[in-house]
């Protein structure tokens, strides 16, 4: 895969809150097709990495790529425009919409075009979706809304799909359920890039990870790399 | 069974009221006009329609759902008479005390007047004993036409409020009938309803509730429940706009100047609920946009500014005015884009005076006039009908009318249009709205050029109808009450918007202007609070919600009763919820 341009890529990005110093020289590269895990604990920064590929938060030096080109001075909504859709963590979906306002807000950008495949498509990944198009999205459980909150990110036509933590807050039958359908959303073709802090579950599905920690990359290797890594299990998948 | 504590509580309640009522000067002073022509007086009706009420919700009991209530006529009335009679105490108390101490110095209202306001103008020992026996029957009345059937119910009250209805709008009716024979009958020369005509409203309105009012709340369901473009919704607004045309010619002259009053603050209100109701940005500030508008006209149509005086017609005069208002929209959103909720309220607050001072400071004094304002701002040519200003109401209220009907257009496209929807993601969830690819920035200028332009509209027929202006209509208060005519009326919502203004700017009256009740002028802030307070505890999404917005503040309620109806069992579903 070496030889294509990445989907997504970070050219030894540093960003500042302030006087404080959050990302450290991070490079990341996914290529299209591939699902990619972020892993981290708490304040490690990765966060701050999606905010960084959405123009949340402008990098202080290096350089944020789309396909090859540096995206730095463009806005949330041209990166949007260009493929890149999140699913935020603790999905906040409009909860005072209904489910059908909150997908088609998710095709925004592409307001008064004909949405019936993107619908489709959402349906025929969460059949339970199409059951509750006229409720409101606040009154879903919690397994419900993030398979809106997948749904309304989808509508984008994502060629990237950022997950924000996607197994925070949920049952675990419902989180093993969830990588389940990114499994499949990846497998359909999309590029996934998952920020999670359940490494196990999110490298059991993953091509590669890179592991973050006080702002710097100090692992990056295949998934399968990773799971065998000792360093790697005695700090994040609970083995001494 | 009588609950000895609540009817105690409810009479010392109302006799507070009335001793509030009367120590603020309000009872004395609304007792100068007369009502009914001798028996009532718009005071008393104050003082003992306070009571009424209180008495009834007490004679009422607590509301028990599950329950069909039982009422015993000599229960309810019992309850309501010594309701009366608590309150007659605490006010008989009072007055005395008023009496006896002398505290005109600190309560301006509270003198001798007062309580011989309070006591039919009798004074001590007599008055007394009249204003109790008076307390006693009024809420005996009260606590037995809980006990009534509702049937009765609704013919007293309908009678009661056409009846209070024509007497209060006094003005209005005489001023349709512009004859003054045919109003000398209906009223007596003292002012107020003659006895007589009491009668033959309440024979009407009876006998006509009977034959028609099964048909009318038929048509009123069929009304409401059509969809929007349906054929019975068209009518009903083509109904409403052929009124609007007709109805100007009907008015006299105080009343076309009431209805422009009223429509400037529709438009203003219109506005600002595309800022406030729309897009959620809480702007405090709005009148400076008012004030650009005013002051733009006027610069640019007036012979008599100081320096700058192009003296345009004012139809050339208005593209340039959107333009200044546009640009001051930005000016104001520009650096408050980053801002939300609170902090960006207290910014246009400032804003709001900044522009006000400024008008009035040494160094635009030159270009603004200062204190003395711009004067001999011309009406508006018409063709036709020449120069159409303050003076001919019957003329400038189609004006009015017509940026009404612009401006009520372009907020029903903006609310369903693409950046309808940006605006309610943005409401509900700035980040997320961001993410989704809504540029939030251009939204919130958007929204608040928009707004500023629907206020430069108000503020450049405001010129053209008073023919002067100075800073002090442009204070903080201004904005406060559109910010309420927004409120009450249904935020979100362009109809309510209009009912909110009839009942504040038509009713209560404007800042600066009165409204159908001209009493009401020194008190109008006591019932602009009061009436917020209602709203926000009994109904917070307003007088005529959007449906979008009454969702919102109902959601709670709304998901509990979608639960009732599953039969309340707890499953698979709410398991998974309860883990979020």
């Amino acid at each position: 895969m070496t030889d294509q341009t990445p989907v997504l890529s970070f050219r030894g990005i540093n960003t500042h809150y302030g006087a404080v110093h959050i990302l450290k020289d991070v490079d990341i590269d996914i290529y299209a097709g591939e699902m990619v895990s972020l892993l981290g604990g708490n304040a490690s920064g990765k966060t701050t990495t999606l905010k960084t590929i959405l123009g949340y938060v402008q990098p202080t030096t290096g350089e944020v790529l789309l396909d090859g080109v540096s995206v730095n001075d463009w806005s949330t909504a041209d990166r949007v425009a260009h493929g890149v859709s999140m699913v935020p963590e603790n999905r906040r979906l409009f909860k005072r919409m209904t489910v059908r306002e909150n997908l088609e807000i998710g095709a925004y950008l592409r307001s008064g075009e004909d949405l019936s495949t993107d619908f489709d498509r959402v349906f025929d990944l969460f059949p339970r979706v199409k059951e509750r198009l006229g409720q409101k999205a606040g009154t879903l459980s919690g397994g419900e809304q993030q398979m809106v909150a997948m749904g309304r990110a989808l509508m984008a036509r994502p060629k990237v799909l950022l997950m924000d933590e996607p197994s925070m807050g949920l049952a675990p039958v419902l989180v093993a359920q969830n990588f389940e359908i990114i499994e499949r959303i990846n497998k359909a073709g999309t590029t996934v890039f998952v920020v999670e802090q359940n490494a196990n579950m999110a490298l059991s599905i993953a091509d590669r990870g890179y592991v973050l920690q006080t702002g710097r990359i100090v692992l990056a290797d295949t998934a399968q790399a990773l799971l065998q890594n000792p360093q790697m299990r005695e700090a994040y998948l609970g083995e001494v | 069974m009588i609950d000895m504590r609540r009817t105690f509580r409810f009479g010392l309640l109302a006799g507070g009221a009335m001793a509030f009522l009367g120590g603020i000067g309000m009872i004395e002073s609304f007792n100068e006009r007369t009502l009914i022509d001798p028996i009532l007086r718009m005071g008393d009706l104050f003082l003992y329609g306070t009571l009424f009420v209180i008495a009834y919700i007490a004679a009422r009991g607590e509301i028990n759902i599950l329950e069909e209530p039982d009422y015993r006529a000599a229960e309810t009335t019992a309850t309501g008479a010594a309701v009366g009679f608590v309150a007659t105490m605490v006010t008989v108390v009072y007055a005395l005390l008023i009496t006896a101490v002398d505290v005109v110095e600190f309560f301006p209202n509270m003198d001798e007047a007062m309580v011989e306001s309070l006591t039919f103008e009798q004074g001590a020992p007599i008055g007394l004993a009249l204003l109790g026996l008076a307390s006693v029957i009024v809420g005996a009345v009260g606590g037995w036409l809980v006990s009534t059937a509702d049937g009765l119910k609704q013919s007293i009250s309908k009678v009661v409020g056409w009846v209070l209805g024509f007497a209060l709008l006094e003005v209005v009716v005489t001023d349709i009938v512009e004859s003054r024979d045919v109003s000398r009958l209906i009223y007596s020369p003292n002012g107020g309803l003659r006895l007589w005509s009491v009668a033959v409203i309440a024979v009407l309105v009876v006998y006509l509730s009977r034959r028609y009012s099964g048909r009318l709340t038929s048509f009123a369901a069929e009304v409401s429940n059509a969809d929007s473009k349906s054929r019975l919704r068209r009518g009903v607004i083509a109904f409403l706009v052929f009124a609007a045309i007709v109805l100007p010619m009907l008015l006299g002259g105080i009343l076309n100047e009431l209805m422009i009053n009223v429509s400037l603050f529709v438009l203003m209100g219109l506005g600002l609920n595309i800022v406030v109701g729309l897009a959620g940005l809480l702007d405090l500030g709005y009148v400076a946009f008012f004030a650009v508008g005013a002051y733009g006209t006027a610069v640019l149509t007036s012979p008599l500014s100081p320096t700058f005086s192009p003296q345009l017609n004012w139809w050339v005069a208005l593209p340039i005015v959107f333009v200044l208002a546009a640009i001051a929209g930005l000016l104001v959103g520009t650096p408050v884009i980053r801002m939300r909720g609170d902090y960006l309220a207290i910014v246009t607050l400032g804003f709001g005076e900044i522009v006000r001072i400024l008008l009035l400071s040494d160094w635009l004094t030159p270009l603004f006039g200062g204190s003395q304002g711009i004067r001999r701002i011309p009406g508006v040519d018409v063709p036709f009908l020449g120069e159409v200003g303050g003076t001919r109401p019957e003329f400038f209220v189609y004006l009015t009318l017509i940026f009404v009907l612009i401006a009520g257009y372009i907020s029903y496209r903006a609310q369903n249009s693409r950046i309808g929807r940006a605006w309610a993601a943005m409401r509900e969830d700035e980040d997320v709205a961001e993410a989704i690819g809504i540029s939030t920035v251009s939204a919130k200028l958007l929204a608040f050029v928009t707004g500023a332009i629907i206020a430069s509209f108000a503020g450049a027929l405001f010129s053209a109808k008073v023919g002067a202006v100075f800073t002090n209509s442009f204070d903080v208060l201004v904005s406060i009450i559109i910010l309420v005519v927004v409120i009450v009326g249904g935020m979100g919502s362009i109809s309510g918007v209009i009912v909110g203004a009839f009942v504040l700017i038509g009713v209560l009256g404007g800042p600066k202007s009165p409204g159908l009740l001209a009493e009401f002028a020194e008190f109008k802030l006591l019932f602009y609070g009061a009436i917020l307070v209602f709203m926000m505890l009994k109904r917070p999404e307003g007088l005529l919600p959007s449906v979008r917005r009454s969702r919102e503040l109902h959601q709670d309620e709304m998901s509990q009763d979608a639960w009732l109806e599953k039969g309340g069992d707890f499953t698979a579903d709410d398991a998974e919820g309860a883990t979020t």
